[in-house]
């Protein structure tokens, strides 16, 4: 079903995507191949080409879809303090006259850190749009006591995030236990409130098979996600267009079910403007043009951002650009 | 379109391929395209050419020569001259160049994908990412078999000329299909490309005079079907490998019968897509996408009818709708375009005027609001729905973007429908549950079956069809042996040392009055389904010894009798579906029977055919063991596991033809009877057999030997009579898939003409005597009395 042609369309702004009750059915009847997906993701990115103004589109589009991400053990106030800044103003002036895009007043879609360094960045982000991102439950591993996750949680929210990232108990979707899977995400979303976007990592790296990961999507969708993650990016293996091919579907399926649309974020490892790309147009055909924004799409990203101002330098200039022109985050 | 607008539409814009090195060619030939024969481009004298155009503009590509008889001649001729050097070469030579033409047009690939879709119409990404690889990988591939023709190949040699003929779908790999495995096995080469397409096989040529590939070995001459007659027609060449219609491919085997010359016939489809409801049904909506709407659907194994099981039918129809409408239309030189420009205009009015008479007969129709070029020509990706069996969109090959949806509801009616056809190409099985894709593949009658996934091609699986899809295979060892022979024939030079006897064929007379007394105290009768039945007609004939003394009455089976008698091998299918092991343990008691009974055979040899008793036991002991053999055999035939690049397999399954009917030799009447029927029932057909018309007794006392043996009922049937008249009705009936035949060169040009009725496999002596004692030669046997089909699995989780 196109997810466009919804008749029941529910804007992410207005509700969030409450959930529903839990249907073991819907996840029951999951089916997912795993050469045909692999198929699909190879063809797909040569099927779909962007030239030229297109591409330069494109690319800044997926500037605007980028939460600017820092989760080190290292990050200080002023690494934080330097990441908003980009965040605010991701093109350098120069290349926005260039390309004719002033108006779009351009900014990532958010900015992304540990709960520590939310005040910093909510500081630092005053005055504009831009959402703070907290990661949260345990994060990565999500193995802390739940009270604490749940507390976590409220701390973060507290502190001013406007978005949450959760990553969930990936054992119990290992041992089939998506009751439990799907009250764990619930609480989360309690916890969340009504004004926070929950973001549900399901750490596709560490589900071993293409229709766990279907089903986890699925089970937390019901539980009330805004959006489905892929990864924390500290899993050995990260986003990819195969797990990110599976979960859209869901999504897709989901909103056929229930009518609710939720956002996608992949995230880890996609560091190329070609990657960004690929995405975008995973999105464009899977799911539809209204999934092409930050409020139904974002990249967790932290390289990315420098290889598109590079491609969009070029594409001003003709000439290859270099990483140092940039200004880093 | 600014930036900033592109930015809040998201759309996708331009993206155009280049093609100004193609335009400088064709430029640089704007008088019009020579040939390429005997390792020089050839103009004829008073050269007639036509016009090749781009179908998405219909704008003129370039000029292309009408080759004339002269033309043709002088191609055969060199293919002729070469032939004998270019075997001489060796494997390793020969696969020198084959590497060398690989290498080639992977340098060039670019220039071959785009002329190819400047010609052809086919989206640029198919050309680039799909036809040119498999080129060269086809290339790569037939490399190595020419490298180990010499050490794993060594008892076969090649054909010699080979005659090509390839259509204008896939022009450059079709071209690569035949040129490869032909050359790699020696044979030399006269290719005839499509009118519409002759381009790229012309670029193609430019790459064996620049790789120095010798000359002769390859000629590529170019024309219509009147070119393409004269090369079927030639008495110079040893084979034709067609790819076309099945039209064609009939009247193909017609005009070569009886001249001994080899054919493959790839030829088209009406494919089943299956989609059981513990599919992947998402995934199975993009396998329709690369079924049915890959290369316009102009495409012989296109999945062009969708069976999908009713509890998801209208689930999946809706999500198959959703994705028709996000395919781009276009030209085909643009990087986004799905689906590029049909090839020529007579071709778009076949399929719509199919498309109209479909909806006139009460299919619904529905396409996708998309926007395609005003000019050019182009169909939009089609649905049928409503589609009754009965409907010309559930029978007819419509070669275009038109996907007939049916519905089945449980496994055994989507094997029924899946089958309800008149070819057999390939099939594609969607279900996550292994049990039922591996249970359903052997039961579609194709040359391939893709389980969860689609129009997947590799040079190292064979690629072929049952039915009136075609005859052979191409591509791995199977495609190989098209194009081999065994250097050591087991035809015998000169008659054979036996064919002394075979002046009992004249005693044979028709009659109807009781007068004589048979010679031996016995009731010769038909042998149908089991039971030992009277003739139809009621007509009986005396045999008679070579000294020309009475031995016995047989009867005259006539038409009804043959078609009760394939009515029971065709009710026979279980034993098709038997294991080989079961089958050995049906021969090896078949054997213990027949060695019970070695005297009284042996006094029949002695009575029929004149032996001495030295001779007849050598005959009756060689029967045994050759019953034996097959037997061995039953079980050990085994299936081959190809490792084509993806992450899987293929199987590539030796299965039964199905329904055989066999006609005998007069010459060493026991042996070959037994030889032929065990080769046969061993593999898992069950055959119609008419026995040597010298000595049909011996096959009528066999009948006894069967009864006790537990032979199930239908697989093995014998009529007596007039051999040649038998075998016509055998060779014409529609149920029959396969025919073998030793006898007069005209009865094998009879069986050969009249098997193009349903495009039967077809044996035949050519009228030479076998050695039937040659050891070795079961394989042979066992080659031509099974289809290959493979199954590609891919795996993973």
């Amino acid at each position: 079903m196109d997810a466009q042609d919804s008749s029941v369309v529910k804007s992410f702004h207005g509700v969030h995507n409450p959930g529903v009750e839990l249907k073991m059915q819907w996840v029951d009847d999951i089916r997912v191949n795993f050469s045909a997906i692999q198929r699909r993701v190879n063809t797909l990115t040569k099927r779909r080409s962007l030239k030229k103004a297109w591409q330069a589109a494109w690319l800044l589009k997926a500037v605007s879809c980028i939460d600017l991400t820092t989760l080190s053990g290292q990050d200080t106030p002023g690494k934080v303090k330097r990441l908003c800044a980009k965040a605010k103003n991701p093109i350098s002036l120069e290349l926005q006259k260039a390309l004719e895009v002033e108006d779009l007043n351009i900014t990532t879609g958010a900015v992304c850190v540990y709960h520590e360094m939310v005040p910093v960045a909510v500081k630092a982000l005053e005055g504009t749009d831009i959402p703070v991102a907290a990661v949260s439950t345990g994060f990565p591993a999500g193995l802390s006591s739940f009270a604490t996750r749940l507390e976590e949680i409220k701390h973060s929210v507290a502190a001013g995030a406007k978005e949450i990232d959760i990553v969930i108990t990936r054992g119990l979707v290992l041992n089939g236990k998506w009751q439990q899977l799907y009250d764990e995400i619930k609480a989360f979303k309690k916890a969340c409130g009504s004004d926070v976007h929950m973001k549900t990592i399901i750490s596709t790296g560490e589900l071993s098979t293409l229709n766990n990961v279907a089903r986890a999507s699925m089970v937390a969708m019901m539980a009330g996600s805004d959006f489905i993650k892929t990864s924390t990016g500290m899993e050995s293996t990260n986003a990819n267009l195969a797990v990110s091919l599976v979960m859209t579907r869901m999504i897709r399926h989901y909103q056929v079910l229930t009518g609710y649309r939720v956002g996608f974020k992949p995230a880890g490892g996609i560091s190329t403007a070609k990657d960004a790309i690929n995405y975008l147009v995973l999105m464009k055909e899977e799911l539809g043009d209204y999934w092409l924004n930050p409020e139904m799409f974002r990249f967790g990203a932290s390289s990315l951002l420098a290889d598109i101002e590079r491609q969009l330098e070029h594409h001003v200039t003709g000439r290859y650009s270099a990483f140092h022109r940039h200004p880093i985050s | 379109m600014k930036i900033s607008d592109i930015f809040k539409k998201m759309s996708y814009g331009p993206a155009p391929e280049g093609h100004d090195k193609i335009d400088q060619w064709l430029e640089d030939h704007k008088k019009g395209f020579g040939m390429y024969i005997n390792g020089q481009w050839y103009q004829q004298n008073k050269g007639q050419f036509f016009e090749s155009k781009n179908p998405s503009n219909g704008k003129l590509l370039a000029k292309i020569s009408q080759a004339s008889d002269e033309s043709i001649e002088l191609a055969i001729q060199s293919a002729r001259a070469a032939q004998p050097e270019w075997q001489k070469l060796g494997g390793h030579g020969r696969a020198k160049y084959l590497y060398a033409i690989a290498r080639l047009i992977q340098k060039r690939s670019r220039e071959f994908a785009v002329i190819e879709s400047m010609d052809n119409g086919k989206p640029i990404r198919e050309s680039r990412d799909i036809d040119i690889p498999l080129v060269v990988r086809h290339f790569y591939h037939h490399a190595g078999w020419a490298q180990l023709m010499d050490s794993e190949l060594s008892d076969f040699v090649p054909l010699g000329v080979v005659g090509q003929i390839i259509p204008w779908n896939f022009p450059l790999l079709m071209a690569a299909w035949k040129i490869a495995p032909a050359i790699a096995a020696g044979n030399c080469v006269v290719i005839k490309p499509a009118e519409y397409t002759s381009l790229s096989a012309l670029m193609l040529a430019e790459v064996f005079e620049e790789v120095g590939l010798p000359k002769g070995v390859v000629n590529v001459v170019t024309g219509d079907g009147v070119v393409g007659n004269a090369i079927v027609t030639h008495e110079n060449i040893d084979k034709i490998a067609f790819t076309g219609s099945t039209e064609v491919g009939k009247i193909i085997r017609e005009k070569t019968a009886g001249t001994g010359k080899k054919i493959t016939l790839e030829l088209g489809g009406k494919s089943p897509f299956i989609v059981f409801d513990d599919a992947d049904l998402d995934s199975a909506v993009e396998g329709i996408v690369d079924a049915i709407w890959f290369n316009q659907g102009q495409v012989c194994c296109a999945g062009s009818r969708l069976l999908v099981q009713e509890t998801v039918e209208e689930k999946f129809v809706e999500k198959l709708k959703a994705r028709m409408k996000k395919l781009i239309v276009g030209d085909p030189l643009d990087k986004n375009t799905d689906i590029g420009a049909i090839v020529d205009p007579s071709q778009q009015q076949r399929i719509l005027s199919i498309v109209e008479q479909s909806v006139a007969e009460g299919a619904t129709k529905w396409q996708p609001k998309l926007s395609s070029p005003k000019d050019g020509c182009f169909c939009l990706p089609t649905l049928l729905t409503d589609v009754e069996t009965s409907n010309v969109a559930a029978n007819v090959e419509i070669f275009g973007p038109v996907l007939s949806v049916m519905s089945f509801r449980e496994q055994s009616e989507a094997i029924t429908l899946a089958n309800n056809t008149r070819y057999g190409l390939a099939s594609s099985v969607w279900s996550e549950n292994i049990n039922r894709a591996l249970d359903v593949a052997p039961q579609i009658k194709a040359g391939v079956v893709w389980i969860n996934t689609t129009n997947q091609f590799d040079a190292s699986c064979g690629f072929g069809g049952y039915r009136e899809s075609g005859v052979g295979r191409e591509g791995g060892m199977e495609g190989m042996h098209e194009y081999m022979k065994p250097a050591n024939p087991i035809y015998l030079e000169g008659k054979s040392k036996k064919e002394a006897n075979k002046g009992a064929k004249s005693t044979i007379k028709n009659t109807t009055d009781k007068g004589d007394f048979p010679a031996i105290d016995q009731t010769a009768k038909l042998y149908i389904n089991g039971k030992q039945v009277r003739p139809d007609g009621g007509y009986s004939l005396v045999v008679h010894s070579p000294t020309g003394t009475d031995c016995g009455r047989i009867s005259e089976g006539n038409r009804k009798d043959v078609r009760n008698a394939v009515e029971a091998a065709f009710k026979a299918g279980s034993w098709s579906q038997s294991n080989g092991h079961f089958r050995a343990q049906i021969l090896y008691f078949m054997a213990e029977n027949l060695a019970y009974r070695r005297g009284e055979f042996c006094e029949r040899l002695k009575q029929v055919a004149g032996y001495t008793q030295k001779q007849a036991e050598t005959e009756f002991d060689a029967a045994i063991s050759q019953i034996f053999t097959y037997a061995a055999w039953a079980d050990k035939y085994d299936s081959a596991v190809h490792q084509p690049p993806m992450h899987g397999v293929t199987l590539a399954m030796n299965e039964a033809i199905g329904v055989m009917a066999i006609g005998c030799p007069d010459d060493t009447p026991l042996l070959a009877f037994v030889s032929l029927l065990s080769a046969a029932i061993a593999m898992g057909n069950r055959v119609v057999i008419i026995p040597s018309e010298s000595a049909p007794l011996l096959a009528t006392d066999f009948y006894q030997i069967l009864e006790t043996s537990d032979m199930p009922a239908g697989v093995v049937n014998i009529i007596t009579g007039d051999k040649d008249s038998l075998m016509k009705v055998l060779s014409e009936h529609q149920q029959v898939e396969g025919v073998w035949y030793h006898g007069s060169i005209e009865g094998c040009k009879m069986v050969e003409m009249a098997s193009a009725t349903n495009l039967k496999r077809t044996w035949v002596n050519y009228g030479k005597a076998f050695d039937w004692y040659r050891t070795g030669k079961e394989r042979q046997f066992l080659r031509e009395a099974c289809e290959v089909k493979n199954v590609w699995i891919p795996y993973g989780d």
